[in-house]
């Protein structure tokens, strides 16, 4: 008798990608049911989204103003408390949304948490990557126990929509803490596809050379309809921002076609990418990393090679 | 103020980590061991915080085995005023290590707790979490700016949308990602001095946790190996080559 309850995560009164996909990895454990739970000052739109996935029992929702931003120690009491309500599996993504919150749920329940869940082996039985992705790892969580897991998105489709799942409006007894409040959050603007969920991403590192360099990177990403991603280098010399950073600390992605411009090929950079579809390789240096495992690679100047990219294209 | 540092000492970023034949773990016998880079940076922190007079005292502590105590060397060697050394021989899960750092924080009482936002080795990004929780007290996590005032502390979190800002009271727990600096190099003469600040040994069982109902790994394998593929000579080529497998 599995019963799963899946964390939503939303902005700005919509939906993210990432909940549909972790609805995914609850519909593999075969439950009874599953249950999206929509924390927000103003939950409807968002629950009339989550009602949509399919294989969703029930949309939960809980109206609160201390919830008008995702403040973890403010969500999680009543997430623990909802989560005792007979679930045996409390799933969220593992996003910054999900790694934040969910571990202060696991800590209420008592339960230690299985984090960036890639496959179901049954319900108590779950594969994860460690070391950078350069081990995966079977892990039997306690059979006695909630299970407490964040849910890694590249591993997942987004479940599909056509749902109708009754949504129901609740309430929680949990008290809040007021020792934590928003300020103020600064979001790169962009009429861009999203990085997560994109189908194509173009990639620049270090050897794109600097933030006006980086145009060349965007002019091919628009072309091909794609997210611009960034490694860590690019990122720290400044020539885009944070959120852009694919890697083991930055952002895991799966698109059908990744390409990586003036990348070397780090393991910490690979293990965001290697659920891709099909890595394409742009490098000056024919004995980059990247080329070991990209499936079309390139050698050659990136500045040439994407001047004569967008007459071809 | 006093600072409380999580420094946990993991296989090195540089090392590639090999999965035993056997699948019983990863090769650690010969293998580099350092500070997790995530904890250098939150020591890093912690010593500005004192360089700047906002901190007195900074603290670090590492649960591992016996043979650990070079690596809290290292952090003194760093700057840190004091080490505690909490030995267990066995690795202890996030929920444990929380709890054994709420122990520490009964007995020091820091105003401020940093940890890193991921170990390196477990990848699991959970101890700083959970630590807030059974504590009670407010929790900033991947933080790439931090701004101590009075009883208060203003962080910037680096997240999937941007850059979100929180301010929280002290005591918290405030976890660090890359860009929140660059930690110093250890000198020669800090070395020495080193040998003679205080380390304190705790055992774990001394601490008296309760026991944790955790994941239990029970078999580790490699990842599937992505094949090289083909290489092409100019640009046409690869838009050829990508138009065949229906990519565009
Ligand atoms: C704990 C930890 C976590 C990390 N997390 C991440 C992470 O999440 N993501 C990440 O990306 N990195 C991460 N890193 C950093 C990682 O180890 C590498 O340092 C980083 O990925 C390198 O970025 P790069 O490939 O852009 O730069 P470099 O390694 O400097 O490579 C630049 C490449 O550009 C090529 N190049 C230069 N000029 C040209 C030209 N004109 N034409 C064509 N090619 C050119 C060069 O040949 C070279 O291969 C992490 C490191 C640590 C220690
Ligand atoms: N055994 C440990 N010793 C010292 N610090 C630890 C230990 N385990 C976890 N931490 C701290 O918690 C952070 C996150 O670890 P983890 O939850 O395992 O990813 C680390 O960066 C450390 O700061």
């Amino acid at each position: 008798m599995s019963k799963v309850l899946v964390v939503a995560e939303h902005l700005n009164g919509k939906l993210n990608a990432a909940t549909a996909k972790t609805v995914s990895a609850a519909q593999a454990l075969k439950p009874d049911a599953i249950d999206v739970l929509v924390l927000s000052d103003a939950p409807d739109a968002i629950a009339a989204e989550a009602a949509q996935i399919t294989g969703v029992a029930r949309v939960l929702t809980v109206a609160n103003a201390a919830n008008a931003h995702a403040i973890a120690q403010v969500l999680a009491p009543q997430i623990a408390e909802i989560a005792k309500n007979g679930y045996s599996h409390v799933f969220g993504p593992s996003t910054t949304f999900g790694k934040d919150v969910m571990p202060a749920v696991a800590a209420l329940l008592d339960v230690g948490q299985v984090s960036d869940l890639m496959a179901v082996e049954g319900t108590h039985t779950f594969k994860r990557p460690m070391y950078a992705g350069n081990a995966i790892v079977t892990v039997e969580a306690p059979t006695n126990h909630v299970v407490v897991a964040t849910v890694r998105t590249a591993s997942w489709p987004e479940a599909a929509k056509g749902g109708s799942a009754a949504i129901e409006a609740t309430g929680v007894s949990a008290a809040l803490p007021t020792h934590t409040r928003f300020v103020e959050l600064a979001a790169g603007k962009s009429d861009r596809p999203d990085l997560q969920s994109a189908k194509r991403v173009v990639s620049g590192g270090r050897g794109v050379g600097s933030a006006e360099n980086f145009k060349i990177i965007y002019d091919l990403a628009d072309k091909l309809g794609a997210a611009v991603g960034a490694s860590r280098a690019a990122v720290d010399a400044g020539y885009v921002p944070n959120e852009l950073q694919v890697g083991q600390t930055g952002k895991i992605i799966a698109p059908e076609l990744y390409v990586a411009v003036g990348i070397s090929g780090a393991i910490q950079h690979l293990t965001g990418i290697k659920d891709a579809g099909t890595i394409v390789a742009i490098n000056k240096d024919g004995d980059a990393p990247i080329f070991e495992i990209a499936d079309v690679g390139l050698v050659g100047d990136l500045f040439s090679i994407l001047a004569d990219l967008e007459r071809v294209l | 103020m006093k600072i409380l540092v999580g420094y946990k000492r993991v296989v090195d970023a540089n090392v590639r980590v090999q999965v035993k034949p056997d699948g019983s773990g990863v090769v650690t016998d010969g293998v580099k061991l350092s500070a997790n880079p995530f904890d250098d940076i939150a020591l890093e922190e912690a010593l500005r915080l004192r360089d700047a007079g906002k901190a007195t005292e900074v603290v670090v502590a590492t649960i591992a085995p016996a043979d650990a105590q070079p690596h809290l060397r290292n952090g003194l060697a760093m700057g840190a005023n004091r080490a505690i050394h909490v030995v267990a021989d066995e690795a202890v899960p996030p929920l444990a290590a929380a709890r054994a750092f709420l122990k520490l924080i009964e007995k020091e009482q820091p105003d401020l707790v940093l940890m890193g936002k991921q170990a390196i080795d477990d990848d699991s990004s959970q101890t700083g979490q959970m630590l807030a929780t059974l504590w009670g007290r407010p929790q900033a996590t991947f933080a790439s700016k931090l701004v101590v005032d009075g009883g208060k502390a203003t962080v910037t979190r680096e997240v999937d949308a941007g850059l979100e800002t929180l301010e929280v009271d002290l005591p918290a727990v405030v976890t660090t990602d890359l860009r929140l600096n660059e930690p110093r190099f250890i000198k020669l003469p800090d070395i020495m001095k080193a040998k003679s600040k205080p380390l304190e040994t705790i055992q774990l069982a001394d601490l008296a946790i309760a026991a944790t109902d955790a994941p239990k790994a029970t078999q580790y394998a490699p990842p599937a190996q992505r094949q090289r593929g083909v290489m092409v000579k100019d640009a046409a080529e690869l838009v050829a080559v990508l138009k065949q497998k229906g990519l565009l």
